[in-house]
């Protein structure tokens, strides 16, 4: 790189981390102030990006900008007020569920609205050329970006210091109680935070149509970015924020002008995690104010009567029949039902008892997957022996990243759980020789005692039943007691003797190691594996399957699997907008039953 | 039966009759095909490539289906994962009792799907996924593709690069499978052609995240003679504006794969770099009469232009059509047999089935880009036939391992 080359990789930087700051900054101040993951975050820019580009065919861009960003704030006021308000007294995360479901709709709903086609804007009147630094191009568009951005994070700066409602909204951020508790008008405030941030969303993603064209894939990508920033700069730190995306921006230009442009697949995510390995809050966070709403205590898991136990027991008495009465594609659906309830099994064993919120469990799932997978392939092993050790994979993983995991707490956690599996997903992305690169492994099958449907049915269903039983039988044993006693007072806990730490770890590689089981049945019962069982996605719909089910319930998450799995399979299949259907669907759910679907039924016929 | 009324029994048995009626010669005629593909993933492609099917569908069962019995094509969503398309596989053939297999976009769903058919022994019909594996390193006897591979593609470009006589090469890529192995099979084929060449650079930009100024000016940085890209969809467009608005492209060829493929090139409006060499499908020019006709009764039906896509759903449906027909039934194995060597018209050409790795010659064309009234056009363009670019028998044989 010449000297010049380097001035317009920074430039180029800066031009990127502007557009970053202003996606990240909305979700910044909407967590400060309502503890609300906004997964839909990427969705209101997309948005953005629609209205404006849309808008701008009409009206001309720069009108189009403003307009798109008010109609994206509109529209998140209105998500707030007849949505979100709702969820304030639900559990925690409820809302990152209600967000999710969001996600959904909206795609749907651009899909329809806007056609399936990418759509490039034209270039912003005005600044349609280039001018030259040191004797090279540059987009004046950008050098407009590179002012903007410092612009709002000023307009911001005094928005919130300067003026009463930001004065409020600091208050609200510091802890929202006492604000409360002082005549502050939570609804309103809540609602403006959220407006304000889906205005900030809108604009960015308003502002990058000179830049990019306005896709459908664009959601998803975005908000992890955001996230990454938020979390780096530290959660509610608009600055912070600031400083975040400059870094990581810079970090990025760099690699690519540096030649080393695969590791943009995964370095956002690596800054991330050595940020929060170092500084568990982020750069500029402080340690969150414990919640203290509703829905932040939670109530003791009590054991399931005998009456439960023997409903569980017939129900597994029927599973073991359906071969029976039934062959073919139900054994195929049941079997991914079963392994992926082993997966929410797992994964509620750690959010639920244990309050470690994962936002990276599929890398477990994935690994236990690939561990079988390369054994059978690479190793030559038989396949049983593989379906048998594959999972330690996942195990082996969980324990090297919960070491680092379980130090953090809260939203930090679940944000380096996020990083560890991207970092994971990227190693098997890339690694082509070993791995099979992007495409996966192919031709992992059972042995031929197991290739009928029947017989890998009851493998799997022997294998989930066993270890949802024995994870379940671990909530009760004193373990699973002292981990629910280092969840609800990690200060009494240690007090009283117990290395908090090293129980959340144990359960924490546990729960790895029953998620790569999961992960190894389910490589043999599709014959092939790709890297798409790491990523965030899949995470995510474990999330929702334990969400779906109820965190604060023993049994949850399985109904939620089968729920999820099966309303996946069913509407998919016959529904043309079928995202937007399951994303209702959820909603109405979320709306309806806050604490789950079991725990609805247990409020509403408990003794 | 003392509580049924005289009205309720007619009614009974007139449901049933017409229930019978409605059920008996679809169930006794009809050959069912299962279709899958990542609709909402890939929605820009798979939109039109479903239009091409379903008029597919309709002529054939016009003219009299497959041998007297009508052809149903039973359609899902694979959800984009190749975990959720194996099941969508199972479910068509355990449950709507399929006799064989077509569709799919994602090379790594194609792959899985292609597993699946060789492990439950049907046959599949892969529509879009352009890699090279499922016909060669992963090929089975099941499996077979209609569209030219990455590597065919390449090689359909590579005459012309050659022939530039160009020093310096800088490559970009999207960085999985299908971009790896453009760059690979370029790099192989230009070698090969142009003893010397240099490749002074590569940039591998994540799927979807391009950070287009800063490639831009990584690529600008290599002081490369030529560029070949095989970036596609929004990548693609970032690329374009950014390399316009610094100058990356003046006074250099630049090559892309897909390029002008409608799909892709459509969004680039008055963006369109010009000069550019692509393969593509330039559909408003094609005037061989087999076009002209498709031309006409997708228009027709769809009130729209038929992209690539649709091409590739229309011929791939045909495919199975013709396989049937030629097959006398839908036997797995006949079908097999059938197919090895089948000749064929598809609206850009014949194709023939390569008996020796189950590919077909579909070619594509090759062309450059130019603006034409704010649009992006093809011109000076040509149909390279598949079969002049495909490798030679002892080539695939080396490469498939049944």
């Amino acid at each position: 790189m010449t000297y010049s080359s380097i001035l317009i990789q920074f430039l180029n930087g800066l031009a990127s981390a502007s557009s970053l700051f202003l996606v990240a900054a909305g979700l910044s101040l909407i967590f400060g102030v309502t503890r609300i993951v906004n997964f839909a975050h990427g969705s209101l820019y997309m948005l953005g990006m629609y209205v404006a580009v849309w808008l701008g065919e009409r009206i001309g861009f720069w009108w189009s900008v403003p307009i798109a960003a008010l109609a994206v704030g509109a529209f998140g006021a209105l998500v707030e007020s007849a949505l979100l308000r709702r969820l304030y007294a639900a559990p925690e995360l409820l809302q990152l569920l209600a967000t999710f479901a969001l996600v959904l709709v909206v795609k749907d709903f651009a899909l329809w609205a806007w056609g399936p086609e990418d759509i490039l804007g034209p270039r912003a009147p005005g600044f349609t050329g280039a001018v030259t630094i040191a004797g090279l191009q540059f987009p004046e568009y950008d050098l407009f970006l590179i002012g903007f951005g410092p612009l709002v994070l000023g307009a911001l700066w005094l928005l919130l210091t300067r003026t009463r409602w930001g004065t409020l909204v600091r208050a609200a951020t510091q802890d929202r109680e006492m604000a409360s508790a002082l005549g502050v008008n939570q609804k309103w405030l809540f609602t403006g935070v959220f407006a304000l941030g889906a205005f900030l969303a809108g604009l960015g993603g308003a502002l990058q149509i000179p830049r990019e064209p306005a896709t459908l894939l664009i959601d998803l990508s975005v908000v992890s970015d955001a996230f990454v920033v938020v979390v780096v700069g530290g959660l509610g730190s608009i600055g912070g924020a600031f400083v975040a995306a400059f870094l990581i921006a810079e970090i990025k230009a760099f690699c690519i002008g540096l030649g080393l442009s695969q590791f943009t697949l995964v370095v956002e995510f690596v800054v991330m995690a050595v940020v929060l390995v170092i500084r568990p809050w982020g750069l500029f966070g402080r340690m969150p104010a414990l919640a203290r709403g509703a829905g932040a205590v939670e109530p003791p898991l009590v054991a399931p009567s005998p009456a439960a136990l023997k409903a569980l027991a017939a129900l597994l008495a029927a599973l073991a029949l359906v071969p029976v009465v039934s062959g073919g594609y139900t054994l195929v659906l049941l079997t991914d039902i079963l392994v992926f309830a082993l997966f929410a099994v797992s994964l509620h064993f750690i959010m639920g008892p244990a309050g470690l919120h994962s936002f990276g469990h599929a890398a477990y799932f994935g690994l236990g997957a690939y561990g079988a997978g390369l054994l059978l392939l690479r190793a030559g092993a038989p396949m049983e022996l593989a379906l048998l050790l594959g999972p330690l994979a996942g195990g082996l993983g969980a324990l090297v990243f919960g070491w680092f995991c379980v130090r953090l707490s809260g939203v930090y956690l679940a944000m380096l759980t996020l990083a560890f599996a991207q970092i994971a997903w990227s190693v098997v992305f890339q690694w082509d020789a070993f791995t099979g690169g992007s495409n996966g492994l192919v031709g992992i099958w059972p042995a031929s005692w197991l290739a009928s449907k029947a017989a890998y049915y009851y493998i799997t269903l022997l294998t989930c039943a066993g270890g949802i039983a024995l994870l379940w039988r671990m909530l009760y044993a004193p373990f699973g007691y002292a981990l629910r006693a280092a969840r609800d007072s990690p200060l009494r806990a240690d007090a009283i003797g117990l290395d908090v730490r090293a129980l959340q770890w144990a359960a924490f590689t546990l729960a790895g190691l029953a998620a790569g089981m999961a992960g190894a049945l389910y490589a043999f019962s599709k014959g092939s594996i790709s890297p798409e069982s790491l990523s965030v996605p899949r995470s995510v719909d474990g999330l929702v399957m334990v969400l779906l089910g109820g965190i604060q319930t023993l049994t949850g998450p399985l109904w939620g699997a089968a729920l999820f799995t099966w309303m996946q399979d069913a509407v998919a299949r016959g529904i043309d907008y079928w995202r937007a259907v399951i994303g209702a669907v959820i909603l109405v759910l979320v709306l309806a039953f806050p604490q789950g679907l079991t725990g609805f039924l247990r409020q509403r016929f408990a003794p | 039966m003392q509580g049924m009324t005289r009205r309720s029994a007619l009614l009974t048995i007139a449901s049933l009759t017409v229930a019978l009626a409605a059920a008996q010669p679809a169930r006794a005629q009809a050959i069912k095909v299962g279709e899958l593909n990542s609709y909402k993933t890939f929605p820009a492609f798979l939109e039109p490539y479903k239009k091409g099917w379903e008029l597919a569908l309709e002529e054939i069962n016009r003219s009299g289906g497959i041998g007297g019995r009508k052809l149903e094509v039973v359609s899902r969503e694979d959800g984009g994962n190749p975990g959720d398309a194996v099941r969508a596989a199972e479910e068509l053939l355990s449950r709507e009792n399929v006799s064989l297999l077509m569709g799919t976009f994602a090379s790594h769903i194609g792959l899985a799907v292609s597993n699946l058919a060789a492990q439950r022994k049907v046959v599949f019909v892969a529509a879009e996924p352009l890699t090279d594996k499922i016909v060669w390193e992963n090929g089975n006897r099941y499996t077979f593709r209609i569209r030219p591979s990455t590597y065919t593609q390449v090689a359909m470009l590579v005459p012309d690069a050659a022939k530039l006589k160009k020093q310096r090469w800088a490559i970009v890529y999207p960085n999985y499978e299908y971009g790896q192995s453009a760059t690979a099979s370029f790099k192989k084929l230009l070698g090969k052609a142009q003893p010397g060449v240099q490749f002074v650079g590569e940039q591998a930009p994540a799927l979807g995240k391009i950070d287009a100024g800063a490639v831009v000016q990584a690529l600008a940085d290599l002081k490369p003679d030529a560029i070949f890209s095989s970036l596609f969809g929004a990548d693609l467009q970032k690329f374009v504006r950014e390399g316009n608005l610094r100058g990356l492209f003046k006074d250099r060829p630049v090559f892309n794969l897909l390029a002008g493929e409608p799909e892709y090139l459509d969004p680039l409006k008055d963006e369109t770099p010009d000069g550019w060499y692509v393969t593509g499908y330039p559909w408003n020019e094609i005037k061989t009469p087999a076009h002209q006709k498709f031309l006409a009764a997708y228009r027709a039906k769809w009130k729209d232009y038929p992209r690539l896509g649709s091409i590739v759903g229309y011929s791939t449906l045909y495919t199975v059509a013709n396989a049937l027909k030629r097959a006398g039934g839908a036997d797995t194995e006949k079908v097999i047999a059938a197919m090895k060597g089948m000749e064929m018209e598809t609206p850009i050409g014949p194709i023939v089935w390569r008996p020796i790795d189950n590919q077909s010659t579909m070619g594509a064309y090759v062309g450059r880009l130019a603006k034409k009234d704010g649009k992006g056009v093809m011109v000076n363009w040509r149909y390279a036939d598949g079969a002049l670019f495909l490798p030679s028998f002892e080539e695939v044989k080396a490469m498939r391992k049944e």
